[in-house]
Formats: structure tokens, sequence, C-alpha cells
């Protein structure tokens, strides 16, 4: 446990002395696996806790813990949160999925959110962004970019997330630069620094000359700027303190509008267990400022990918597309159903390696 | 799979990068605990000097005020551990646990203002000539100046406590303090001392990753790097240059395997992803069968009442 969480217990223990005054106050917690000062991910989240605490103003109390472990720890977290109160409890990792089912099932007045999980239940929903949405508009101008022909990706887990951004930002590269490459390297966490930076050395030591990374931090920004003749793009958030170069674009997570709503539905009692899953069309997805780095007609092809995805003309997973086994998935011009994407553990035809069980 | 694109120069040049975090916070514990003094808040004075070193940096724009700074900020926060300790006479291994708890959150708060800046760059030593050679100049003469500090520093500990008098009054405060304390040496100073060698060498180990191998400020960025210190100081069984060989195979397995995951080998990456721990504490494990011991003080209060 950090200082800062220190704190909020301090805050939390406050808040229940205090209750008995602020009854009509909607308390919402959060639960970060990072700290919320990576710069990336969990920064993100904490920028829509703060949107929540905007909006409602006197109404609305929020409290967060920050670098929880993913497993049991999670769970004493978010018991001790709905023990102090909470009506509504955001969880923002993967690996929260079972724990927030557990403490849900204790908990049968308290709503759960949590984030990129497919386990619902009558007081526990999911939400997750399109990220690959995104990912599609970075391969595109990575494999207009690289000359090397020689992407690098940091993954961090293999799970269907980490998975379907690598096939949409493959099938997207390959399209633009049928001889590019994918290198991937599995770091095995969401937020380490140094391992990140290194992952990142190791790619550039081996040619790479684009970096995608799925962790959270800005580490690989940092190296890349390093080796010097390196692209990359922000994670989560739009890590602009290293654009114009290496960071030549980013997508962002914008979860301020959907905490703001289900704030709300918890206070006008219309809550309800849901499944969302919203892309680039409904902003929960932003591709943030492409640098001048990029050619002009680069930027213009990305913008217009871009574009047709938020009119829903183009879905990232678009046939004809075959598995990595050489076997058919996607017939000419069928698109990838929400099930599919959603459990994915295939790679797509060309990339190489295993993916980890 | 192509492991011809794994260059063996590059690979040892960036293990001894990956490395010297972990030595330098693993020589300032062993002498720590030479001297009979179990310090657990490695990880906390590592990320107090990771911000002190950095915060200076930038502000001064040097890089060695940086380091210098973080070698101060690192002890400074050790002189809490020697007040409870030492002072208070408190519970070494709980005093530790605060020390990094405490360490990582007073970080996070000194940082707040840091994420997202650079820090200014140190440069590498090139001296013309010998850092041109081919293979042996990149590996070992085109580093930063804190690498050669890491190795100059492990020697002259190893000398320091093998070879002079200071090394042997060291030991035998950390072998039996009451010999040492009947003998006339002042445990207690001689203990401090140490303790606040140990948190400069950690403060410096600190700010290597966030002023060299990362470069940048990220709360909690150590991830555990001052956790495998001290485990490497007990499996090199308390011998410099054993926990030398420690950081290096560790480090060297963690950019390996990182360079076998580019390639595409074909080993499963949980195996890959663990072998750095399995590795490096075999190795030392069977190192470590001549039965050379802890020091029998270890972690032991001492009051000259006793």
């Amino acid at each position: 446990m950090k200082f800062t969480s220190l704190l909020t217990s301090a805050a939390m223990a406050l808040g229940l002395a205090t209750t008995a005054m602020a009854e009509d106050k909607t308390k919402v917690g959060f639960v970060y696996v990072g700290p919320v000062g990576d710069g990336g991910w969990t920064y993100e989240h904490n920028k829509g806790r703060l949107a929540v605490e905007e909006e409602f103003g006197d109404k609305v109390e929020t409290v967060f813990v920050e670098s929880v472990p993913e497993g049991p720890d999670a769970e004493r977290v978010m018991t001790q949160m709905a023990l102090e109160g909470a009506d509504l409890i955001f969880t923002t990792s993967f690996g929260y999925m079972d724990p927030t089912i557990n403490v849900a099932k204790k908990f049968p007045n308290v709503k759960f959110e949590h984030a990129t999980g497919y386990k619902t239940a009558d007081n526990v929903s999911v939400y997750s962004a399109r990220f690959y949405e995104g990912r599609a508009v970075q391969g595109h101008i990575a494999g207009k970019m690289t000359k090397s022909n020689t992407i690098g990706y940091i993954g961090s887990y293999p799970i269907p997330e980490v998975i379907r951004g690598i096939n949409s930002a493959y099938v997207h590269a390959k399209k633009v630069n049928p001889d590019v490459e994918f290198k991937i390297i599995w770091a095995y966490t969401w937020f380490d620094p140094a391992k990140e930076a290194d992952a990142a050395s190791v790619l550039i030591e081996q040619g790479a000359d684009v970096i995608l990374q799925h962790t959270d931090s800005t580490a690989p920004q940092a190296a890349a700027q390093e080796a010097g003749n390196v692209i990359t793009f922000g994670q989560a958030s739009d890590m602009s303190e290293y654009a114009p170069f290496p960071r030549v674009s980013s997508i962002i997570d914008d979860w301020a509008p959907y905490y703001i709503a289900r704030t709300q539905a918890v206070m006008d009692g219309t809550w309800e267990s849901a499944n969302t899953w919203d892309g680039i069309r409904e902003g929960m997805v932003a591709i943030g400022e492409i640098s001048d780095a990029v050619p002009a007609d680069v930027k213009e092809e990305a913008l217009a990918l871009k574009a047709a995805m938020a009119a829903g003309e183009y879905h990232p997973f678009t046939g004809p597309l075959k598995k990595q086994d050489g076997s058919d998935w996607l017939g000419e011009g069928e698109t990838a159903d929400d099930g599919t994407l959603a459990g994915m553990n295939f790679y797509v035809e060309g990339l190489e390696g295993e993916i980890p069980q | 799979m192509d492991l011809s694109e794994i260059n063996p120069v590059l690979l040892v040049a960036s293990l001894m990068v990956a490395a010297t975090p972990l030595l330098l916070a693993a020589i300032g514990e062993l002498v720590v605990e030479k001297a009979g003094v179990l310090n657990l808040g490695v990880e906390g004075m590592m990320i107090v000097g990771a911000i002190s070193g950095f915060a200076i940096s930038v502000e001064t724009g040097s890089p060695w005020l940086g380091f210098i700074a973080a070698a101060i900020g690192g002890a400074v926060l050790s002189l809490l551990f020697v007040l409870l300790t030492q002072v208070a006479l408190a519970n070494q291994v709980a005093s530790g646990l605060a020390l990094t708890l405490f360490g990582l959150g007073f970080s996070a708060l000194l940082g707040q203002g840091y994420v997202g800046v650079k820090p200014p760059s140190m440069g590498e030593i090139h001296i013309p000539v010998i850092s041109d050679i081919p293979v042996i100049g990149p590996i070992l003469f085109q580093h930063d100046p804190i690498l050669y500090l890491g190795i100059a520093l492990t020697a002259a500990v190893w000398a320091t406590l093998k070879y002079t008098r200071v090394g042997l009054i060291l030991r035998a405060v950390g072998e039996n303090h009451d010999a040492a304390h009947a003998l006339g040496y002042k445990v207690i100073k001689i203990r401090i001392l140490a303790i606040l060698f140990g948190g400069a060498c950690a403060g410096l180990g600190g700010a290597y990753i966030s002023l060299i191998r990362v470069p940048q400020w990220t709360e909690g960025m150590t991830a555990g790097v001052g956790w495998i210190a001290l485990a490497l100081v007990v499996f090199a069984s308390w011998k410099p240059w054993r926990a030398l060989l420690g950081a290096y195979l560790f480090g060297g397995i963690t950019v390996l395997q990182l360079n076998l995951q580019a390639a595409g080998v074909a080993i499963p990456v949980e195996y890959l992803a663990m072998s750095p721990y399995i590795i490096t504490i075999l190795v030392l494990v069977i190192l470590s069968a001549d039965k050379s011991s802890a020091p029998a003080s270890l972690g032991r209060i001492f009051h000259a009442s006793h």
C-alpha cells in the first residue's frame, strides 16, 4: 500500500464518521491497477473520476485506491469500499474480473462496473472501449512509415483485448505494406517502466523502427526518443509530452462521459446491468493529434480511416481474413461479430509466433 | 525464429545497464548486513533516490548533481531507519518495511510535478581508440560513468571488507556485537555509518533507473528491484563479487529473454519470464555450498547494557 492509498483509507475512515451527515451523497469508488500518475491507462480513468466530481459537485463523493494488484488483494479493497458505503464501484483492470464478481455477490445493493471484462451479474456491468479501432489507424501509419519493415509490439498479458489490438494493427499495416513484419514481446505486466524500457530497447536493437505498446507507462516513448529514429504511439492517454516525435499519434480512452452517465443512473435509480462496448463513433476511443512527423498524405488516409469507422462504414476486421493456421475466418466482405472479438484468442494469418496460453 | 537477429554485443552492453541498479542496491545492503543490520527498506530508499536524483538533475540540468542528490536522498531516508532501530531500538524488520511503504508514498508526493518531464542526458564516456575497438569497445568502454562506479564500488567493498582494519571492525560488529563492544568499538556508530552507506547506494541505484535506464519519472518505477537486491545479498552469501555475478546474471537473463521473445524463439513465454529468477537462484545456491553463513548478529538489536 502506498502513501496515497493510506491517505485514501484515512479519508474513507473520515468518510465513515461523516456519513450520518451526508447520507444523500452518492459515493463512487474506483479501483486502479497502476498509480494515477502513470501517464497512461490509470491516468485516464482518474480523469474520468475527476470529471464525475466536476459534474455532480456536492452530490457525489469519490474515493479511489491505486496500484491494487490483480488478485485477492483487489477483493479486499473492493470489500472495504462496499463496507464503507460506496454505491457504485468501478474496477478498472481485466484482472479484477473474478474478484469483482465475488464481491458483488456479497453486496447485492452495491453496483459494480468492471472494465474490459466479460462476466456480468445483476449488479455487475462490464464496459470497454473498442481500442482495436484506434489500433487500425496506428497500424496504417506504422505500415506506411516503417523503413525497416519491422514493427515492435510490447504486449502486456495475452488476453483477448491485447490480441485484438495486435491483430488489428497487423491487418492494417500489412494492407499498406505487404513486407511488414511484427515482433511481439509479452512483458507480463501492465506497469513496470524499467521492463517496458528494456523491451522497447530490445525491439529497437533487433531492427524495429516503430514501437506499439499495450502497457501503461511512457517508458517505451523515452526509449524510442533515446534511439532517435523510432516512432511510437501514445497508449490509453495522449502522451503528448513526447510529441511531435517520437510519438506521432495516440489512442486516448475517454471514460468521463460513461462514468458520468452511470453515476447519474445510480442517482436516478435507473441503473441496470449492461454490456457497453463503445468505440470511435461514441467517443470512448479518440485518436490523438497526428503530428507533423507523419507525411501529409499518410495523415489524410489515417483520418479518412478514422472517419469511416466513426461513420460506421468500415469495420477493422472485414474479410477476407484468415487465421494464423491458414484456416478461413472471415469471407469476402464479412465483418467479425462481437462475440468472436470479445474472446479472441488467435492471431490472423501472417503473424509469427504463438500466443502464450 | 531467427537467432541471428540478436546482436550479442548489444546484448552484453544492455545487460550491464539492466544489472547496474540491482548491483548498486545490493552492494549497499551487503555492507549494512555485514554490520549486522537487516534493512528491508531498500525499495523505499531506491525510489526516494530515484525522485531526488531526477528532480535535482532536472532543476540544475546536471546529471552529476542529480546522482549526488540521489545518494544524499537515500541516505537521509535511511536516517529514519537509524532513528527507529539504533536509537529507539525498534524491530528492524518492521522498521524496514515501514521505510519502504513510506518511501514509495513520499516519492510519489515529491514527484507530483515531474511526471512527463525529460531529464538531461548524462552521455557516455567515449575514450578515443579504446571505445572504438570492435566488440570489446561497445561492451566495455561505451557506457555511462555510473555503471563503472558500480563495478568500482564492488571492488572497493570487497577489498575493504577483506583487507582493511575498517572491514575487520565492521565484520566484528556484524558477527558479535557484544564482543565488539567489549573491545571498545562503537557498535551503534559503526552501524549508523553502514546504514547511511547502504542508503546512499540504494539512492544511486534508484536514480540510475530514473535518469539512465528508463529515463523518466513515474510513480513506483523501481517496481520491486529493491526486493530482488535484498534476496540477491542472501543468495550471494554476503560476498561482493558474487553479488556482482548475481546482478549480471539476473540482468542478463532478463534482457536475453526479451531478446529471445522478439526473435520468436518457440519457448513458452512463461518459462522465459521466470527464468531470470530461477537461474539466478540456482547458480547462487550452488555457489553458496561452501557453508558461508549470515553474519551472526544479523537483525539483532544491540544495547550497551546487555
